[in-house]
């Protein structure tokens, strides 16, 4: 791929929902005993989807870009939980932020990796010219099949990302980015299923290890950037093992770390999981940071950035709510009340 | 005007779930007493006040439906609707085509049939007498938006909530001695307040229940009833005015300008003053709209509507007996019904024919029909 | 609710659309050709701040037919920072926690789904103002 240095970020956003399930009250449910994958995870509310909490994260970047929603010229939406299986959500964000109706818009699906396969396609919009801004959003309310691993881990929330030529005005810039994708079925949901099947263990070793750490190694290679020239690194989150596992593969310390890894306190908010940790990087990184993010997505592949942080990230932050003003905003309920929300109940 | 106008015949059915009579039979009914009561056995014209035989029955062009049911092929009929209100806009219409001089007598039959449908679906229709595209698609209901101004009430004023949730217990009395009334059952003020919440702070005993029924008056000019030898009670006032449709959008919630501009008018039209008025029907399909309407109609200072429900002044033995039959809480409130229910009862009285509620000497009434949350009112006065 | 009715009403219901009269300076929502206060037909199309407050609230115990699922909720009207006045719904927040006079600020939501196979009403409701959002 070719190294283009030419795109920025003039602004992002994230939106977490308020309500939270603890592992352990799931894990009550179903009488399990011994360690659980994570503390708490996040989830929406009745009146809540992909549309609702992709709109929040976009009204958020919009406003630290400091444009309004009629200058995007393309929205890319990555998930895997689609208000409508036919019928693009991007159009209702292109709506509720004013975008409409002189735009590209479509929703991508690549498990987890949707986000960040939005971040390249827009980065490509912005770079060829063809659109002046461009937002990439990756977005999920997913669910995990009742007394499932995954359950326990399946999180909601949102992050969006403005991208628009390299200028002062940019936070930061995409240094370089690889994509690297194979054919590997860890993960999957048929056609009309409810929830997602996946294959045990091979999701690890042959799935998210093998394709965070080539993606990883390839962009290092390809930049001749090694681990300690990172202040942070931001991997994929399906619980807390993983990325801590993969960043100490990859020789990256906790402190580089620990910044962007939220999977404890969200849970995993698939194609948000990265960005929204990219997000957390960027809400306390300086001028002159130099970020690693490093996506995962099941079926397979991941897509790894080099990003560096530019000046006017000290004022922009400040214009929109910080990712620990929502990971702190936050209300518990119980598994009667998570299994009506997330409509596990026939009402 | 040329003609003074007057009601020479009443006519109407028991109130609540009539399970086995549809809409049409419930008009006919009311209508052939009415009729019967007068003395007249033909009318010049025919206005049917419903508001939701669309929405609940899947049935409009009532005034065509009514007058075939009643044998009156080929005189001009037609639905009159201002949601709640479209029994009092009814009379309102009767009076102002009897006092042109157009028609000579004409008969007004207000009829609602709720019971077929689900309360869901009743909630729902209901609620389309506000906005639906602005306010009802929002999940509000007719209920919450009366709770809505419940509450502002409550808290500007600094009215405690027993001070009107009374309001219903005193009608609840009224209605003991009322055989048409839906509820014929005393209540306490502790019944009501420990009554389920339907819409914070209204609780169900606060709200006029759903029920069926219909009422029809024989309108017609003074000098036809004369020669008909009929029992008439004279329209010497009637008004109706509009307000801005949406509640919220309003810059006094407090005020229902269209029951102060309506009233008004009539009160004009009547020569005559609030004092001047012996018993009142006001549209209290919630608690909260008595104290707001004692208000708006000149018999209490704003903000003090609630002191005449407090200290019993509206009870049959107060200073201004209000809702002698019951009211829309007790009484019923079958919707496009209701505005003929309230001149049915009034004549009662005013015929002295009201029976252990006969309120002594009652000359004067005046009727205020509500339609949505003040979008529409009519106020009538009744003289004997 | 036909598609083609909330279809027409989005973009407002979307974004807090709203109008403001050229004479005599008022707001209001949503947006029409004459102004409901002075009668002036001079008007025109804004967007309505998204904070406000609390003026009065309900909570929904008995819904209309399609709100069943949410039931109870809260129903308040709310007076926008420049005096416009909304209805809508409260959302993120305790049928407990409510007050007069509480600040709230807009935010996108689902009304309802007709159904398992309908479409999906969105439009703005109003909840407590996240931290964060004050900057
Ligand atoms: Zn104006």
């Amino acid at each position: 791929m070719k190294s283009l240095q030419t795109v920025g970020i003039l602004g992002y956003g994230v939106y977490v929902p308020m309500y939270r399930i603890k592992a352990q009250e799931i894990g009550r449910m179903w009488k399990r005993e011994g360690r659980l994958p994570i503390e708490e995870k996040s989830v929406v509310g009745l009146d809540e989807d992909t549309a609702t909490l992709a709109v929040e994260a976009s009204l958020n970047a919009l406003k630290r870009a400091k444009i309004s929603g009629s200058f995007i010229g393309a929205i890319r939406l990555g998930t895997e939980s689609k208000p409508y299986a036919v019928k693009p959500t991007a159009t209702i964000v292109a709506e509720a932020i004013g975008a409409t109706p002189r735009l590209m818009a479509a929703d991508l699906e690549f498990a987890c990796k949707a986000g960040t396969e939005a971040i390249q396609s827009c980065r490509a919009l912005v770079a060829s010219g063809i659109v002046d801004y461009a937002l990439a959003i990756g977005v999920d309310t997913a669910q995990g099949r009742p007394r499932d691993e995954l359950e326990y881990t399946a999180g909601c929330g949102a992050a969006a990302y403005v991208l628009s030529k390299k200028s002062h005005e940019a936070l930061a810039y995409i240094e370089d980015a690889v994509s690297y994708v194979t054919d590997t079925p860890d993960f999957w949901r048929r056609p009309l299923e409810p929830y997602p099947c996946h294959a045990y263990r091979f999701t690890g070793k042959p799935a998210y290890f093998h394709h965070i750490i080539s993606a990883a190694k390839l962009l290092m290679e390809k930049t001749g950037l090694s681990p300690s020239d990172f202040t942070y690194a931001v991997f994929h989150q399906p619980n807390v093992k993983f990325p801590l596992t993969v960043a100490s593969i990859l020789g990256f310390k906790k402190d580089q770390i620990l910044p962007g890894l939220l999977v404890n306190a969200i849970g995993n908010t698939y194609a948000a999981s990265s960005l929204i940790g990219l997000a957390a990087v960027l809400d306390v990184a300086k001028p002159g940071d130099r970020i690693l993010l490093v996506s995962y997505g099941s079926g397979a592949g991941s897509d790894a950035f080099s990003i560096v942080v530019q000046d006017s990230i000290e004022e922009k932050r400040e214009l929109a709510p910080l990712v620990k003003d929502y990971i702190n905003r936050k209300k518990y309920i119980d598994y009667a009340t998570y299994a009506f929300y997330r409509k596990k109940i026939l009402v | 005007m040329k003609e003074n106008v007057v009601i020479c015949g009443i006519g109407y059915t028991r109130i609540g779930e009539h399970w086995d009579k549809s809409l049409r039979e419930l008009a006919v009914e009311a209508s052939l007493k009415a009729l019967e009561d007068s003395g007249f056995d033909h009318v010049d014209a025919i206005y049917v006040s419903n508001m939701m035989s669309g929405m609940l029955q899947e049935q409009e062009h009532l005034g065509a439906l009514v007058a075939t049911y009643l044998g009156l092929r080929g005189i001009p009929a037609c639905k009159v609707e201002a949601a709640c209100g479209s029994g009092g806009m009814a009379i309102h219409q009767a009076f102002l085509a009897v006092s042109s001089g157009y028609y000579k007598t004409v008969l007004v039959v207000g009829v609602e049939k709720m019971s077929d449908r689900t309360t869901s679906e009743v909630t729902l229709a209901l609620a389309s007498a506000e906005d639906r595209e602005y306010v009802i698609s929002t999940g509000a209901t007719f209920v919450g938006l009366n709770a809505l101004l419940y509450r502002a009430y409550m808290l500007k004023y600094g009215v405690r909530q027993e001070s009107i949730a009374k309001f219903p217990v005193i009608e609840h009395e009224n209605a003991l001695n009322a055989p048409h009334a839906q509820f014929r059952r005393k209540i306490t003020l502790e019944d009501v307040l420990s009554s389920p919440l339907i819409a914070d702070p209204l609780h169900l005993l606060e709200c006029a229940p759903l029920g069926d029924g219909a009422a029809a008056l024989v309108i017609s000019c003074e000098e036809e009833a004369k020669n008909n030898k009929c029992d008439a009670v004279r329209i010497i006032g009637s008004a109706a005015a509009t307000d801005i449709l949406s509640l919220y959008e309003r810059e006094d919630l407090l005020t229902l300008y269209a029951t102060v501009k309506a009233s008004q008018k009539a009160y004009e039209m009547a020569g005559i003053k609030p004092k001047d008025v012996d018993l009142l029907e006001v549209h209290d399909a919630f608690s909260i709209l008595a104290p707001i309407s004692l208000e708006d109609l000149g018999f209490a200072k704003k903000g003090e509507g609630w002191k005449l429900i407090e200290k019993e002044e509206v009870a049959l033995s107060g200073r201004i007996p209000t809702n002698t039959m019951g009211g829309l809480k007790a009484r019923g409130h079958p919707i496009g019904a209701t505005g003929i229910y309230q001149a049915v009862d009034a004549i009662l009285q005013l015929r002295n024919d009201a029976g252990k509620n006969q309120v002594d000497n009652a000359s004067v009434a005046l009727l205020q029909s509500i339609g949505g949350v003040g979008g529409t009112v009519t106020v009538n006065i009744l003289k004997r | 609710m036909s598609v083609p009715r909330y279809w027409r009403e989005r973009v407002t219901k979307y974004r807090l659309i709203g109008a403001q009269c050229t004479n005599c300076g008022k707001s209001f929502y949503p947006p029409r050709k004459v102004c409901p206060y002075c009668g002036s037909r001079d008007l025109k199309e804004v967007a309505l701040p998204r904070k406000g407050k609390v003026i009065s609230f309900t909570v929904i115990r008995v819904p209309p037919a399609g709100f069943e699922l949410y039931s109870p909720y809260l129903i308040a009207i709310v007076e926008l920072e420049n005096g416009t006045r909304v209805l809508a719904q409260l959302t993120d927040v305790d049928l407990s926690e409510v007050k007069v006079g509480m600040p709230v600020e807009a935010t996108f939501r689902k009304y309802l789904e007709h159904g398992p196979s309908g479409i999906i009403e969105y439009g703005i409701k109003f909840r407590p103002v996240i931290k964060g959002e004050d900057k």
